[in-house]
């Protein structure tokens, strides 16, 4: 192995074991929101709820940020959401952007594409960049808002090794190198992972499909200058009747997948005597590399059948599972944060109802299977299940060389983009006339404006966005605060007109603190938005 | 509902029975299961209409 500084990063303790006062008190401490888990969703909810002030503990049993590239890919929403977070910014800065990808069958390149991002958006279409980083970006975004005076604390070293549900709290055992406490959560979250230690000592259901396939992933420093391109290769002759794809990702590391197969023996492949032969078959005898990170994973597509139960609520991979093909995992996570969050601050505020909670499970359930609907139909392809299955594969894939109508059946992922809520019961009905992208329940479209991009005016927190008409700067409705942007014709741009407008002269859209559209109108009508917004709190409103 | 055609449709029905036959000629099983799935997708594509295609699938299934 190489000497490389990255190394060092997932060696060093970033969040140590300490002592905590709860150790020592009479009884046990109770605290508004404990998180399990300060992996990169459980991170991401807290620095969103200690940004509104709500006081968070994050427990981890371990101290570091992860090892390996795991996530890899992040996707535009996770970008934005990151931006709301307060650290979009250092991601992008990092990461590397692509968005050429080629296609290689057998021992031939089919076709290549170009994602071909639209324009008009802050963040690109996705980054590469090693969850390492992700994570460590996110700690140092805690470590800031400590900082500023906001409650939010990660205590390292520290396993939960019982919850105990109650009326209105869980009792959480701790384990440390002291010994065990015990503490009192408001709201638990759990973001404890896939193999969730949370879900099952609450004893609940993770069902669903268990692929028969193991991947190994390599992460290897290279000095070759291959192209910042991602290349997938369906049965190539470095890995027959398997698949493999390259990544490039900052440091001059590069991800490497390869498919192995069902019937292997995982801890000999993992042995770099076994591993470098193949990764010199891939990238070429000559080619000089050092390995920083093997692993072998058999992928899942499973999910919770309910992400809350009571006031526990869990988020990310211990909800929900999907293949890594389209990068759904860690972005579909970052999607449950950035849906939590606002709903939780309401609830214990007391200005929405606790079955605001409930909206989070339908939004994200309903966000999950579309994830593994989607990333399912790329496993079947990437893996045909049966004869007839490979023999239409491969057709696809040599009609994709010359046919162009054949490259949009070639699946070897379809890359994460957030869901639509459609049919929530948080949305309100839609109006005739504005474009479909921005109905009730999808991500507001980024767009730039005169100075600076929507979506940073927008921010966190209900907003009113008048284009074509004046909204009020600021509105409060039921103690709810709603921050007004009005956008004049003269300066909204073509792509902010397209996005909102569609053919009409003026709309008024009613945008959530996660930037999903709750409701939209034409004109401005107060009436109308107190409406929506007691809907939009899960107080129901006149449909 | 889509309509599709199941009355006779096809121009010189002989004829083209003997161009499926003779692209077949010579190919083993598996070069004529590749030749017959790259005709399905090309078939299929042509069509184009989604409500259509799934009448064909049902079709096919009797």
């Amino acid at each position: 192995m190489g000497e490389t500084p990255v190394t060092k990063l997932f060696e060093a303790p970033l969040y140590p074991y300490k002592r905590s006062q709860d150790q020592d008190a009479a009884a046990p401490v109770r605290h508004p929101v404990v998180i399990i888990g300060a992996g990169p969703v459980g991170l991401a909810i807290a620095i969103d709820l200690a940004q509104a002030d709500v006081p968070v503990v994050i427990l981890d049993d371990n101290d570091k940020v992860s090892v390996g590239s795991r996530a890899i890919c992040f996707s535009k929403r996770s970008l934005e959401i990151f931006d709301r977070l307060g650290c979009g910014d250092e991601m992008v800065d990092k990461g590397v952007v692509w968005n050429v990808g080629k296609v290689f069958f057998g021992d031939r390149q089919v076709y290549d594409f170009n994602l071909l991002p639209e324009e008009g958006h802050k963040r690109p279409a996705f980054i590469n960049l090693q969850q390492y980083y992700c994570e460590l970006n996110l700690v140092e975004r805690i470590r800031a808002l400590q900082v500023e005076g906001k409650p939010v604390e990660i205590r390292g070293g520290s396993r939960v090794a019982n919850l105990n549900q109650r009326d209105d709290h869980t009792l959480v055992t701790v384990e440390t190198a002291d010994g065990a406490y015990n503490l009192e959560a408001d709201w638990l979250i759990a973001c404890d992972g896939a193999g969730s230690p949370s879900r099952r000592m609450l004893d609940l259901d993770f069902v669903g499909r268990v692929f028969e396939d193991n991947f190994l992933i390599a992460d290897v420093i290279m000095k070759a200058d291959f192209p910042t391109e991602r290349w997938f290769w369906f049965d190539p002759p470095f890995n027959k009747d398997q698949s493999a794809l390259l990544h490039k990702q900052p440091d001059g590391v590069w991800r490497i997948d390869l498919q192995l197969g069902w019937d292997i023996d995982k801890e000999e492949e993992k042995k770099p005597e076994n591993v470098i032969p193949r990764l010199k078959q891939m990238l070429g005898q000559d080619v000089e590399f050092d390995l920083e990170w093997v692993s072998i994973y058999t992928f899942q597509c499973r999910r919770m059948e309910k992400f809350r139960h009571g006031r526990v609520i869990f988020a990310g991979d211990s909800a929900h599972q999907v293949s890594p093909f389209g990068a759904r995992g860690a972005n579909s996570g970052f999607q449950d944060a950035d849906n939590l969050g606002w709903k939780l601050k309401l609830v214990m505020d007391g200005k929405a109802p606790e079955s605001l909670l409930d909206s989070y499970a339908f939004e994200r359930e309903m966000a999950a299977d579309e994830n593994i609907l989607q990333s399912s139909r790329s496993t079947d392809f990437i893996t045909p299940k049966s004869e007839t299955s490979r023999i239409f594969r491969d057709a696809v894939l040599d009609l994709s060389e010359h046919h162009a109508f054949a490259r949009p059946l070639v699946n070897s992922g379809r890359l994460s983009v957030p869901c639509v809520y459609d049919g929530s019961n948080l949305n309100s009905p839609d109006v005739d006339g504005l474009p479909a992208r921005t109905r009730p329940g999808s991500p507001a479209s980024d767009a730039p404006l005169a100075d600076g991009w929507l979506l940073d005016w927008l921010g966190s927190g209900f907003h009113l966005l008048g284009i074509g008409t004046d909204v009020p700067e600021t509105l409060q409705i039921d103690g709810i605060d709603i921050a007004g942007v009005s956008i004049a014709p003269a300066t909204a741009g073509q792509e902010l007109k397209a996005r909102y407008l569609g053919d009409a002269s003026s709309a008024v859209y009613l945008i959530r603190p996660d930037q999903h559209v709750a409701a939209r109108w034409m004109e401005y009508d107060r009436a109308a938005i107190e409406n929506a917004l007691a809907i939009a709190l899960g107080k129901g409103g006149e449909a | 509902m889509a309509e599709i055609v199941t009355t006779p449709n096809l121009e010189n029905p002989d004829g083209f029975y003997a161009d499926l036959l003779t692209s077949h000629e010579g190919l083993t099983k598996a070069e004529s299961d590749a030749f017959n799935a790259r005709l399905i997708l090309l078939m299929a594509n042509q069509i184009g209409d989604r409500e259509v295609l799934a009448r064909l699938l049902e079709a096919a299934r009797r």
